[in-house]
C-alpha cells in the first residue's frame, strides 16, 4: 500500500486546519452558506435531508486494516455505529455535526486518510479496479497510476472550480470491473507489441441525467505522457464546457456536441503545446509510488489447495460461498474474496462499526493487512491463501458478512434515495430490501446466475441504473413513487445503456414486475447465456408483453 | 474592494472605464476587450498604461497578440465556481509570457487566494477588508504543492 512521506501528511494535516478555520468563520457567520458551500464539498461535507453528511475519499478503494480501524472508531464517536461504502469507493457518515467534522478529519489525516475533492466542480477521488494487484491477467496494477492522479489532482490551481464534477477511474485488466467507459475519464492501462505499457484513454462517458458511453480519444497514448494528456483533456474542458445550466455542465455533453473528433483535436492541439514540460512526474516519482504496491510477500504455493477442493466437497454452504464470492487469484494457491454488504433485507453498502472491525481483523490475519472497496459497494480481501477460506468464511458468516451473492440479482447497487438524499424524488432502499426478501432462496438467484440490478431514486442515476442488467429509476408522479424498469445496460468491457422497457410501475408493483422479468428470462434463455445476454439476443419485446399483460 | 499587490493592500492606480465612457488622457484605464479590439489604434499609441479586462469567457488568445501594448490584465470571476480565469491566467503567464500585472476581479474570499497565486495572479480584488487582511494567512495555509505551475511568492 502506498504510504504518505512528509510532503503528504503535511498537506492533509495543513489542510484539517484550513478546513477547520472554515468551519469556524461559517459558524462565527464571516462565511454565508454560499460561500461556505463549496468550500465545506471540497471537503466531502453535504448538507442532505436530516443532516451533514462527510464522505471520506478511499483512494482507488484501497484500505488498511489500521484505516478501517479508523472508520470504526469515527462510525462509534462520531456517528451511530455504521457507515456506507459508495460506488465510487468512498465511505459516507450520515450524521456528523459541522463543529466536530474537522475533529473526525484530524482523526482521518492520522492515519493517512482525507475527504478532500469527494465532492464539488473538481477532479474526485479516483477510482481502481478492485482487484487491482490480484487479478489474474493483470497487465499492471492500476493503483500506481490511480496514486499519481491523487497527486496530481489534489488542490490543483487550475482545476478546483470546473463546470462540474469530474470523475477519472483506472484499470489495469482487459476485463473491466472500474466501469472506466462510463466516467468522464477512463484510463485502461496496455501493453504493446513492444513490451511498452501505455494506456487507451476514453473520455465523455457518464450517467447522470443523459447517459454516454465514452469516446476514445488515445487507443496507445505512451506512459510518460499520461498527466500532460489529462492536463490538456482538464484545461479545454475547464474552458469550453457548458456553465450556463449545470446539467449539461460535465464533459460527456462538451465531447457530444463538439463531436468526438473536433473535440479529440483540440484535446491535442493543447497538449501538443504541454507534452514533456514540467506537467509529469519527475523522473522516479513513479518508480518510488510504484514500490508501495509491489507484491506482498507471498508464499510460495504449488498450486490449488488439497484442503480447500475437500472443504467444498464437505460443506455445502461453503461451497456455494466459494463458487459466488471467491475469484481466482494470479499468485497461485491464493485467492480474491469478496465480501458482499447485500444481506437479505439489508441496505446495500452498510455496514457496522463491529462487521468494519471484523473485516479488519480478517484482512490482519489473512490478507496482509489490506482491504478494497469496490464500486458494487461490497469489500474484497485481496490476498487470501486458499487454505485459509475455510476460516475466513466462518468468521464472515458469525458476522454476517458471508451472504453468497456476489454478481447475482440481490447484490444490488442502490442508491441513499428518499431515505437520505436532498436531490431524491423516490426511495431506493426499501426497494432493494423488498427485492432482495423476494430472492432470498439462494438456489433460485444461482439457478438465474448472473443479474446485474441497480436502483436510483431520481435521475441523476447515482444507482447507475443505466448499466444495470435491470435497472430501476424511481420517479415522482404527482406525489407518487415510480418506476422506470430499464433493461439490457452494462458497465463493464462491452458497455451498453439499458433500453427502457415501457411504462414506469407503481412502488408497490416492482418486486413482482421483477420476478416476471426472471421468469421471462428463465423461459427463453439459450442454453446457458445471461441474463444480459437474453435481452441483447431477443430485445426488450418479450419481457415487455409479459410485463404489461399483467396489468 | 480592496485590491492586494504582491501581498500588500493598495491604493489602486488604475480606473475602470465603463464602455460608453470617455477614457482619461493620462490615468492608468482598465477597458473592457471589446472596448480594446474597436479602439486599438488610438489607445495603443496613448499616453498612459492601459490594461484590459476579460470576462471568464474570453480566453487568453483573445488578447495574446497585443500583450506587448498592455500593463494590465484583469480577469473576472463573476462566481467562486466559475474558474476558466484560473486556466486564462495560467496560459497568460506560461505561454504567452505576459509580464504585467494579472488581476482577478470578483467579490473574492481568502481561500481562493492560493489557487489564484499558483496561476499567476500577483493582483487580487478581495471582497471586504478582512478577506484582504487574511492574504498572508491564506496563502500560507497548505505550504506543499503537487503541481508545477506558476508558483509565485507565498510570503
Amino acid at each position: 500500500m502506498y504510504l504518505y512521506d512528509t510532503i503528504d501528511q503535511l498537506l492533509v494535516d495543513q489542510r484539517v486546519e484550513q478546513f477547520r478555520d472554515q468551519v469556524r468563520r461559517r459558524m462565527a457567520g464571516a462565511l454565508s452558506e454560499d460561500e461556505f458551500k463549496p468550500l465545506r464539498l471540497m471537503n466531502g461535507l453535504y448538507l442532505q435531508l436530516h443532516a451533514y453528511m462527510l464522505r471520506v475519499a478511499i483512494p482507488y478503494g484501497t484500505l488498511s486494516s489500521d484505516q478501517m480501524r479508523k472508520l470504526v472508531h469515527i462510525a462509534e464517536v462520531y456517528d451511530k455505529g455504521y457507515g456506507h461504502f459508495t460506488t465510487r469507493q468512498n465511505i459516507q457518515f450520515n450524521w456528523p455535526k459541522l463543529e466536530q467534522t474537522p475533529d473526525i478529519l484530524a482523526e482521518l489525516a492520522a492515519v493517512q486518510m482525507h475527504a478532500l475533492q469527494t465532492s464539488g466542480s473538481c477532479i474526485r477521488n479516483v477510482t481502481a479496479d478492485q482487484y487491482a494487484g490480484a487479478a489474474a491477467g493483470e497487465v499492471a496494477d492500476p493503483r500506481i497510476v490511480a496514486e499519481a492522479i491523487r497527486q496530481w489532482s489534489t488542490l490543483h490551481p487550475e482545476f478546483t472550480f470546473l463546470p462540474r464534477k469530474f470523475k477519472i477511474a483506472v484499470t489495469g485488466s482487459a476485463r473491466d470491473r472500474a466501469a472506466v467507459r462510463v466516467h468522464d475519464i477512463g484510463i485502461v492501462i496496455k501493453r504493446n507489441d513492444q513490451g511498452e505499457i501505455g494506456y487507451e484513454i476514453i473520455v465523455g462517458g457518464g450517467l447522470g441525467r443523459t447517459p454516454m458511453i465514452g469516446v476514445k480519444l488515445r487507443e496507445f497514448l505512451p506512459e510518460r505522457y499520461l498527466l500532460s494528456y489529462l492536463e490538456a483533456v482538464l484545461r479545454v474542458y475547464n474552458q469550453a464546457g457548458r456553465r450556463d445550466n449545470k446539467y449539461k455542465a460535465r464533459i460527456k455533453i462538451l465531447v457530444h456536441e463538439t463531436g468526438g473528433e473536433a473535440f479529440t483535436s483540440l484535446v491535442e492541439a493543447e497538449w501538443e503545446q504541454i507534452r514533456d514540460s514540467a506537467v509529469e512526474l519527475p523522473v522516479g516519482e513513479y518508480a518510488r509510488i510504484a514500490e508501495f504496491f509491489a507484491p506482498p510477500p507471498f508464499e510460495i504455493l504449488s498450486g490449488d489447495d488439497g484442503d480447500y477442493a475437500r472443504d467444498r466437497l464437505m460443506d455445502r454452504d461453503f461451497a456455494n460461498w466459494a463458487r459466488t464470492n471467491v475469484a481466482s487469484h494470479k499468485q497461485p494457491g491464493y485467492a480474491i474474496v469478496n465480501i458482499t454488504l447485500k444481506p437479505e433485507g439489508g441496505i446495500p453498502g452498510d455496514a457496522t462499526s463491529e462487521q468494519m472491525d471484523a473485516v479488519a481483523t480478517l484482512a490482519e490475519q489473512f490478507s496482509f493487512s489490506e482491504i478494497r472497496v469496490t464500486h458494487e459497494q461490497n469489500l474484497v480481501l485481496p490476498y487470501v491463501r486458499q487454505a485459509d477460506l475455510y476460516a475466513v468464511w466462518q468468521t464472515l458468516k458469525r458476522n454476517g458478512l458471508a451472504t453468497p451473492n456476489l454478481g447475482l440479482i440481490s447484490d444490488i447497487i442502490a442508491c441513499p434515495g428518499m431515505d437520505y438524499c436532498g436531490l431524491a424524488t423516490a426511495r431506493s432502499i426499501p426497494l432493494a430490501q423488498d427485492i432482495s426478501k423476494r430472492f432470498a432462496d439462494l438456489e433460485q438467484q444461482h439457478h438465474i446466475g448472473e443479474l446485474k440490478l441497480k436502483i436510483s431514486g431520481c435521475i441523476n442515476a447515482c444507482g447507475h441504473h443505466h448499466v444495470g442488467h435491470i435497472g430501476i429509476l424511481g420517479v415522482d408522479k404527482r406525489g407518487e413513487e415510480f418506476y422506470q424498469i430499464t433493461l439490457g445496460g452494462s458497465a463493464d468491457e462491452a458497455p451498453s445503456i439499458g433500453k427502457i422497457v415501457g411504462p414506469a410501475v407503481a412502488y408497490d408493483k416492482v418486486v413482482d414486475a421483477i420476478e416476471t422479468l426472471t421468469d421471462t428470462y428463465l423461459a427463453i434463455r439459450a442454453g446457458d447465456e445471461r441474463f444480459v445476454d437474453t435481452v441483447r439476443r431477443a430485445g426488450v419485446d418479450p419481457f415487455k408483453e409479459a410485463l404489461y399483460a399483467d396489468h | 474592494m480592496p485590491i492586494i499587490k504582491n501581498g500588500a493592500v493598495i491604493t489602486d492606480p488604475w480606473i475602470a472605464i465603463a464602455d460608453d465612457e470617455p477614457i482619461p488622457v493620462s490615468r492608468p484605464v482598465i477597458v473592457s476587450l471589446a472596448r480594446w479590439i474597436a479602439e486599438r489604434e488610438t489607445l495603443a499609441t496613448r499616453n498612459g498604461p492601459i490594461g484590459v479586462r476579460l470576462r471568464s469567457d474570453e480566453h487568453a488568445e483573445d488578447i495574446a497578440a497585443d500583450l506587448d501594448h498592455l500593463s494590465l490584465v484583469a480577469i473576472e470571476f463573476p462566481t467562486l465556481g466559475d474558474g476558466r480565469g484560473y486556466t486564462t491566467g495560467r496560459l497568460l503567464r506560461e505561454r504567452h509570457g505576459f509580464t504585467g500585472e494579472l488581476r482577478a476581479i470578483g467579490k473574492l474570499v481568502r481561500d481562493v487566494f492560493p489557487f489564484l497565486n499558483r496561476c499567476g495572479f500577483d493582483a487580487i480584488e478581495a471582497r471586504d477588508d478582512v478577506e484582504a487582511a487574511a492574504w498572508r494567512q491564506a496563502v500560507g495555509a497548505i505550504t506543499v504543492t503537487y503541481q508545477n505551475a506558476v508558483n509565485r511568492s507565498t510570503s
